[in-house]
């Protein structure tokens, strides 16, 4: 059944992304808001719009008696989550389905399944996908731990079974080290947790973070390559690549038709994508986890592949087949964004909710803004610090940086702080335009000093 | 008497955590650095503090209220 008219139950870029998407299938929106949102850009654009409550999040847009109340007086037939808010929450999904409504991700039981990290692991190792290799259980003795760490394969981290958090976490880089510091650890898990009982992971020292897209429709499943999202801070993605240029095109290869075997053997409906921790000294990935909903990074996948993800999505949800097979995706050059949030990089990253006076977006061939901002628009202070994704798209990695430096120093964001900043130390830094760096990588070398103002005036220039 | 006022838009909380007591009760002392309130601004809790000596008189903002940058949040006397 065609989707006609959809709820977007979602703010920011990301509602503006999802208009723009369903405007362009022909399909009427309806944009929730909160209190504090009713300035909004995605509610000057969307067909209509409603308001689900106050500001906080909690009485709002993760509110599923609210947002549900306002589905079904609106009129919708579907209902698209965005990211974060109620996109991966199993039981909205379950409300929105049992109101005959669809839902533009998956059902919710794939989404209770995939969100559990055991079930998760446990589909992925059926499926063929590699998972990071472990003791199946409890281990008891030294000798055994030796066996074990033999097929696990070194550096291997010993644990405490009963223990949780970082406890007693001990690193082994060869049988010698193992034998010295597995009694260590038994001692300590004994003591701390009354429970002498080890478990053995192999430990990914310093791994990148590579993450494959993927599109099914319930039957059939594809992928739009990869992602590398290894530059972060507190967890948090900063800059996003894709492909990633650590990767052979053998690995590149095996990397994504795994994520497809996955994809399909959970009959998996809409756009997903699978993590994994990419160990580039021994060229191994494992899959960690993954996520029901579209990304943030999504549009560099896009530029690559030329696939509108949210496009195909509202598709195969309102129950047509793929409309792509995986022989007619193809990767066209390297495309690199980044985040640019409403924090200020030279105090902490403190978060700074400013009103825009003016704003002068980039433009070009192969650059892409996307954002919820206009003239005289109050950033609430209420939600995430994300104002918009700057995307480019060049032919080599090398083309996508310089393309990247030109339109960060075009951009100019007028009465806000920005992290223009970090992201123009960042293209200037041999390390980056390299491709050397890995998810311990950024913190350490802001830690460092190496984000300085006076070298830095893009955005507030 | 003082104001104490927002350093930041976002969300005001008198308590450490919904299950604490506020930060300040009216007689309380209020020392320079003290803090009296938590903003929420973009998922980030700020800690108001205070620059002045004092009692503390009242919260002027309600607790989990949407304030704006230099909303009167509470009051203390010299």
């Amino acid at each position: 059944m065609p989707i006609k008219r959809l709820f977007i139950a979602n703010r920011g870029e990301i509602a503006v992304r999802v208009i723009r998407a369903a405007q362009e299938l022909g399909i009427e929106t309806i944009q929730a808001y909160s209190e504090g949102d009713a300035d909004m850009l995605a509610v000057r654009m969307a067909g209509t719009s409603v308001c689900i409550g106050p500001a906080a999040s909690k009485d709002s847009y993760l509110n599923v008696d609210r947002v549900m109340t306002a589905i079904t007086d609106s009129g919708a037939d579907a209902v698209h989550p965005g990211y974060g808010f109620l996109s991966e929450s199993p039981d909205f999904v379950r409300a929105v389905e049992a109101a005959g409504i669809t839902f533009i991700g998956p059902t919710a039981s794939t989404i209770e399944r995939m969100g559990d990290k055991v079930e998760a692991r446990k589909a992925a190792e059926a499926a063929g996908v590699p998972v990071v290799p472990g003791s199946r259980g409890r281990v008891d003795t030294v000798d055994e731990a030796a066996e074990i760490a033999r097929t696990v394969g070194y550096p291997v981290m010993i644990k405490a079974a009963a223990g949780g958090g970082g406890r007693g976490i001990r690193v082994a880089d060869s049988e010698t080290e193992l034998r010295k510091l597995a009694p260590q650890a038994q001692t300590e898990a004994a003591a701390a947790f009354g429970d002498g009982g080890l478990y053995l992971e192999r430990a990914v020292r310093a791994p990148r973070h590579i993450e494959v897209q993927i599109l099914g429709d319930g039957t059939d499943a594809v992928h739009c390559y990869e992602r590398e999202c290894s530059l972060q801070r507190r967890r948090q993605k900063v800059w996003e690549e894709a492909g990633a240029s650590c990767l052979d095109n053998a690995t590149r290869e095996q990397l994504c038709a795994s994520a497809v075997a996955l994809a399909k053997s959970v009959n998996y409906r809409g756009a997903g994508t699978l993590e994994y921790l990419f160990d580039e000294a021994s060229n191994e990935f494992f899959f960690i986890e993954m996520n029901t909903r579209i990304q943030v990074e999504h549009p560099i996948s896009e530029m690559i592949t030329g696939v509108d993800l949210v496009q195909e999505m509202i598709r195969v949800c309102g129950g047509q087949a793929l409309s792509m097979t995986q022989d007619q995706i193809t990767r066209n050059g390297h495309a690199i964004e980044v985040r640019i949030n409403a924090e200020d990089p030279f105090t902490q990253f403190m978060p700074w909710p400013g009103k825009l006076s003016e704003m002068k977006v980039p433009k070009g061939d192969g650059i892409r803004f996307d954002h919820f901002l206009y003239d005289g628009y109050q950033i609430p202070p209420f939600y995430d610090s994300l104002l918009g994704k700057l995307i480019v798209h060049g032919a080599t990695r090398a083309e996508a940086i310089t393309k990247l430096k030109s339109a960060l120093q075009q951009i100019e964001l007028t009465g806000l702080k920005t992290t223009i900043p970090l992201h123009l130390a960042l293209v200037d830094d041999p390390a980056v335009q390299n491709g050397v760096f890995h998810t311990q990588w950024l913190e350490p070398w802001l830690e460092a000093g190496n984000l300085k103002q006076l070298e830095t005036t893009g955005g507030a220039s | 008497m003082a104001d104490i006022q927002s350093p930041l838009p976002g969300m005001f909380y008198h308590k450490p955590s919904p299950d604490e007591a506020a930060f300040k009760a009216k007689g309380d002392d209020v020392a320079v650095g003290d803090t009296i309130g938590l903003v929420e601004v973009m998922k980030t809790f700020i800690e108001v503090k205070s620059e002045i000596a004092g009692t503390f008189e009242a919260y002027v903002a309600e607790d989990s209220a949407p304030v704006t940058a230099g909303e009167t949040l509470a009051m203390v006397s010299d």
